[in-house]
């Protein structure tokens, strides 16, 4: 693995090493590396690009990472990866994709990722996804994530795009059974002429299921966002909805919710801001000695923490 | 030294020029503790901002130590040593308690050093030093830690604009021990304050009254005029 692919999983994955436990790492559309555990398996598919993540009943306190990079101008790629998660587990999945594009072709990452979580079980799942490269070619992410939650089980998804990603249409799905429950926190921030789309879409048709979807985000120069947040309440369950978004320079961001009671019990709350950088916040940071730009970076850091 | 010299500040509302501070003129020597009190609307707190940087004078000059800062900016003034605790505290999603007590001490304090100065004002340090300065603070924790960032800060002059404001009695104890530890370390203090016991602990005070200082002098002479109301007006049509 060449050092620009090393820096990509750096800011992916935090990894500087070949991570601890499972993991499987895909470079320019090939297979770089991989572990399974006595508890964890991984399977390349047969009928299309992608990987089969069977996670064993039982498996606690393991992890698995899966990042991508590309770091070759013009990889154009789909990529269907499933995880089939038992009962009773407590795992950690972290994912990713990383693109350095140096060249004037395209270089664009589907993800489809898929989760299957059985009874029980609790599931956090971290991505990120970073560009980089003074290539005039585009960098395209469009990440795609369909998860499916048993009974009594919880997910909680991190997902973060800080910097370098030209375009990305990212749709998370989910659907809820008894007593489960989903909480996503989504951190985007675009600039230049960048554009993001998000689509969450959560069904929740078990018995006291619960959602909580919070995005935060910061749209710079001429970028634009926009946020759809749909929910449907199938069932007696709790589901809450927030979009927090800084608007700086001339950037636009939409955010548009739906929720949808389909259940005498079913109780839903969508919350929505977008605005600028409060002034007096400015003002106060200065007071303490800091520049208006030094301000604005404590603010919008502290915003996305 | 602070002196402001023929400060005037005008405002335009609905084509209206309205006159907030009219050639106003004061010196505040070192190691002085000022207290600036006189009716609402007066325009003690725009004096303040005028101080910091936070607005500029329609005409006038501020000189902090013989140099001019007039058309210094409120970063700069910061820089030189001129703090400025807020009526009303902002607050910030995402930024906690020790950030904002770290960004106020400069580089390098530790979460320990931190603690000391919430204690100062009377917070358990524990209970808040990773907390947001949200809206999950009430005004009165708020203003407590407004005031553990100016003594972060440590500068030669600092600028309150009505502390006492949303504190509780209890904690009012504490805030006085706060201004009368400030000024035993010999810092100059400029307080906005309607509080009697604020006004007892200073060496001076000014009243300002409709954009213009009424009266000044030592804490002894100008106090009992305040508190028997000989200084100033109530309302103005009352007589008529």
């Amino acid at each position: 693995m060449d050092q620009i692919q090393k820096t990509l999983l750096e800011e992916i994955a935090d990894l500087h090493e070949v991570p601890a436990g499972a993991y499987n790492i895909r470079a320019n559309g090939e297979m770089a590396g991989r572990n399974t555990t006595a508890n964890i398996d991984i399977v390349t598919k047969e009928d299309k690009q992608g990987i089969d993540i069977i996670i064993k009943s039982g498996t606690k306190n393991e992890s698995v990472h899966i990042p991508v990079v590309l770091s070759q101008s013009g990889i154009e790629e789909m990529v269907y990866n499933d995880f089939h998660i038992g009962d009773d587990c407590d795992v950690t999945i972290v994912a990713g994709c990383g693109i350095h594009n140096g060249g004037d072709k395209k270089s664009q990452h589907d993800g489809i990722h898929s989760f299957f979580i059985g009874k029980n079980s609790k599931v956090k799942y971290v991505e990120k996804h970073y560009g980089q490269g003074d290539g005039s070619g585009e960098r395209i992410m469009n990440p795609q994530t369909i998860i499916e939650i048993g009974e009594d089980s919880y997910m909680e998804m991190e997902t973060v795009q800080i910097k370098g990603v030209d375009s990305t249409d990212r749709i998370t799905k989910a659907r809820l059974a008894d007593r489960a429950s989903v909480k996503v926190i989504e951190k985007l921030v675009t600039h230049g002429k960048q554009y993001a789309r998000t689509y969450f879409e959560v069904e929740m048709d078990g018995e006291d299921s619960s959602a909580n979807v919070i995005s935060r985000a910061v749209a710079r120069d001429e970028s634009y966002q926009i946020f759809l947040a749909k929910m449907n309440g199938n069932n007696k369950c709790a589901g809450h909805s927030e979009c927090d978004a800084i608007i700086m320079d001339n950037a636009k961001i939409s955010a548009i919710p739906e929720i949808t009671a389909n259940n005498l019990d079913a109780q839903l709350i969508h919350e929505a801001a977008i605005g600028k950088i409060a002034g007096e916040q400015i003002v106060k940071l200065m007071t303490l000695g800091l520049t208006e730009a030094e301000a604005e970076e404590q603010i919008v850091n502290g915003f996305l923490k | 030294m602070l002196e402001l010299k023929n400060i005037s500040f005008t405002v335009e509302e609905n084509g209206v020029t309205k006159d907030i501070l009219k050639d106003v003129s004061l010196t505040i020597d070192d190691k002085k503790f000022v207290a600036i009190t006189g009716p609402n609307g007066g325009g003690k707190s725009t004096l303040a901002k005028i101080i910091v940087g936070i607005e500029k004078p329609t005409s006038g000059t501020i000189l902090f130590n013989g140099q001019d800062i007039t058309d210094m900016s409120i970063t700069d003034r910061a820089k030189l040593g001129i703090s400025y605790a807020f009526q009303q505290p902002v607050r910030f999603k995402g930024i906690r308690v020790k950030d904002l007590i770290k960004l106020a001490a400069g580089d390098g304090i530790s979460v320990a050093g931190a603690c000391e100065y919430l204690s100062e004002v009377g917070l358990c340090a524990r209970d808040y030093i990773n907390r947001e300065v949200d809206s999950s603070l009430s005004g009165g924790e708020l203003k407590r830690i407004e005031i553990a960032t100016i003594i972060a800060r440590n500068t030669e002059l600092s600028v309150f604009d009505e502390p006492e404001a949303g504190i509780d009695l209890w904690s009012f104890k504490n805030l006085i021990k706060v201004f009368e530890k400030m000024h035993q370390k010999e810092k100059t203090i400029v307080i906005i304050s309607h509080q009697e016991r604020i006004l007892n602990i200073a060496d001076e005070i000014i009243v300002v009254a409709a954009g213009a200082i009424k009266d000044k002098g030592p804490k002894d002479v100008i106090l009992p005029q305040v508190l028997h109301g000989n200084t100033l007006e109530g309302c103005k049509h009352y007589n008529d």
